[in-house]
């Protein structure tokens, strides 16, 4: 035992998990943030729950839709104020209440601009117009729902859609899309700040220099630093996965054996993209304008929150070039796919290429002092 | 043999020269101080002797070896504080010492020597963002003193400590050469720590050597004092300004 003490290589790694762990803000963005972010997105775009639109009335004469609401709308009253709600109800795609107020014009504008209502309806000569910015698509959706209903106010007061097959299969669901997103956001993450600044920071307070300056090998400095991040980003990926099967119930249908190999793969990546941003900064504030700039493209371009597929046709070829945008996809296709080592061996050699050169380049261009 | 030969080294950063043709030997045991102003090149000539930097021409041989062909060997026999090094902040002094002593083979034994010998016995579990200045210094000399080094590197150890925790250091130094086993290079700014700690002087400015000598050799009617006799040389005060030295 006395001899493992006495091994640099122990004594490294122990040094670095021991500064990793003693950090709190580790822990909170490393494995609870990630967590708190998929719980928060994960409800928010899975569970179907009641919609519900304000809707401000700037009316001179009564219109056909005054007529409908003395019928179909209940009276009640908010901060105040005398109110109408007309509530729809619909088995497949969740109820929608509409809630109705008076106001002038000026008025109606404020609360539009401040969110607080969705659209505005006034009449014109006894027709009803609606008032709302055409690419907004919530008050788009409001007015092709608003204006349905009151063409056949009727028929759509207890809606059941026949024509509607809900999917219920594993994977196609937002939080699907989201955890394989967030762990290979989190990988990226954690590598860079974990290791760029890391070195960064300590060239910059000579200590890298203090090191170098004994019998230590440079090598086993790197391996501690790297052996420490690929365990930490084990832990958090799986403390990830862990909750998102609780409250999810999140499978991996594809491949495990292929998943842990992209996985080391992504690691080896971001730890060459890592040592070659952190080979020759001296400032830590030049560092961190240094990791942004790499992390900050890849994280809005690469598909961890909303498909890259939104983005224009053209720019879609180089989005998948990203090393973020390879990985995202070769977890998620392993995830909800059900992929295997044919379907990710690409994105595995091109991560681990792509890592192998920038830490050569990062190493020839190393400043230890 | 000669522990350190340094022979007409000179070195530029860009277009300042640091050091111009600097020369001198330094015999086993001696307590050297290279005393300068700010910017005079003591730390780029020490940095140079440690390895951590090439001279442009002129050779550097510590116990007759070169840093080219040699630096394993040379590593574990030199020790070294730098000027403004920083340790982390979140480790403790034994888990520092620790550390550092398993790059030179070495256990928790010696790391708890070493704890003793510069005493932050009460230290040993608090971390080193805790520590004040006189504890820090006295940490890095520690960490400097963990291999039993036959050739020690400080730069300004004491710069910025009170007169207290100078004293303390100045305690450890002196139990050292008392040992006679460790020849000491020491650049500082204080002539008095020059004056009770070594008994070879080499004064340097604008890169040259202007004297070097022993200490009683070198002064005179003119100059009783190191002070005096720097001023002598060089017009000026030896702690003009505080600012970090090339």
């Amino acid at each position: 035992m006395e001899s493992i003490k006495n091994n640099q290589l122990y004594q490294l790694f122990k040094t670095q998990f021991l500064l990793t762990i003693r950090e709190p803000e580790v822990l909170f963005w490393g494995m609870i943030f990630p967590v708190l972010i998929s719980i928060g997105l994960g409800l928010a775009f899975t569970q179907q729950t009641e919609s519900k639109f304000n809707i401000i009335l700037v009316e001179k004469n009564p219109t056909e839709l005054d007529s409908l609401l003395n019928i179909y709308g209940r009276e009640a009253q908010s901060k105040g104020e005398k109110v109408q709600y007309w509530k729809v109800s619909d088995k497949t795609l969740g109820n929608t209440e509409f809630k109705f107020s008076h106001s002038d014009w000026n008025s109606a504008i404020v609360s539009l601009k401040r969110g607080e209502a969705d659209l505005i309806v006034t009449d014109s000569l006894g027709k009803t117009s609606y008032h709302f910015d055409p690419h907004n698509s919530q008050a788009q959706l409001v007015y092709m729902k608003l204006s349905a209903l009151i063409k056949s106010p009727a028929s759509t007061m207890n809606i059941v859609n026949t024509d509607i097959e809900p999917l219920t299969l594993k994977g196609v669901r937002y939080i699907d899309f989201l955890i394989p997103g967030l762990i290979a956001f989190g990988l990226m993450s954690s590598i860079m700040w974990g290791i760029s600044y890391t070195i960064i920071e300590r060239r910059s307070q000579k200590l890298l220099r203090r090191m170098v300056a004994t019998p230590m090998k440079k090598s086993n400095f790197l391996i501690s630093l790297m052996f420490v991040r690929i365990l930490m980003n084990v832990v958090e990926s799986l403390i990830l996965l862990f909750f998102a099967w609780l409250i999810f119930d999140i499978h991996i249908q594809g491949n495990i054996g292929a998943l842990i190999v992209l996985f080391l793969a992504g690691n080896l990546a971001f730890t060459g993209i890592a040592i070659l941003v952190a080979c020759n900064t001296t400032k830590t504030e030049v560092g961190t304008g240094w990791i942004n700039a790499v992390q900050m493209p890849m994280m809005l371009l690469s598909g961890i929150f909303f498909s890259y597929h939104n983005f224009p046709e053209w720019s879609i070829g180089t989005i998948k070039l990203l090393p973020l945008t390879a990985l995202t996809d070769g977890i998620r296709s392993i995830f909800n796919e059900g992929a295997g080592w044919m379907e990710v061996i690409y994105p595995t050699f091109a991560l681990s290429a792509l890592g192998l050169i920038c830490f050569v380049i990062g190493m020839k261009l190393f400043k230890w002092y | 043999m000669y522990q350190i030969e340094v022979r007409d080294v000179y070195k530029s950063f860009k277009d300042v020269q640091a050091v111009r043709g600097i020369s001198f030997v330094i015999s086993p045991g001696e307590f050297v101080a290279l005393l300068g102003p700010n910017g005079a090149g003591k730390t780029t000539m020490v940095e140079m002797m440690e390895g951590l930097k090439k001279p442009d021409s002129g050779e550097i041989l510590l116990q007759s070896k070169n840093w080219q062909k040699n630096e394993k060997e040379l590593r574990s026999i030199i020790g070294l504080s730098l000027q403004e090094t920083r340790f982390s902040d979140k480790l403790t002094v034994f888990e520092t010492l620790c550390l550092f002593a398993s790059f030179f083979r070495l256990g928790e034994k010696r790391a708890n020597e070493i704890i003793e010998l510069t005493g932050l016995e009460s230290k040993r579990k608090s971390m080193v963002g805790t520590l004040s200045g006189g504890q820090r210094q006295r940490l890095a000399l520690g960490v400097a003193l963990l291999n039993t080094p036959q050739i020690l590197f400080l730069d300004e150890p004491t710069t910025g400590l009170d007169p207290h925790s100078r004293l303390d250091l100045w305690n450890i130094l002196k139990e050292l050469k008392d040992r006679g086993e460790t020849t000491l290079i020491l650049t500082t700014h204080y002539m008095e720590e020059a004056e009770s700690l070594c008994d070879h002087i080499i004064i340097i400015d604008e890169g040259k050597t202007l004297t070097e000598g022993k200490l009683e050799e070198l002064l005179d009617e003119n100059s009783r004092n190191l002070d005096e006799l720097f001023i002598n040389l060089t017009g000026r005060a030896l702690r003009e300004n505080t600012n970090t030295d090339l």
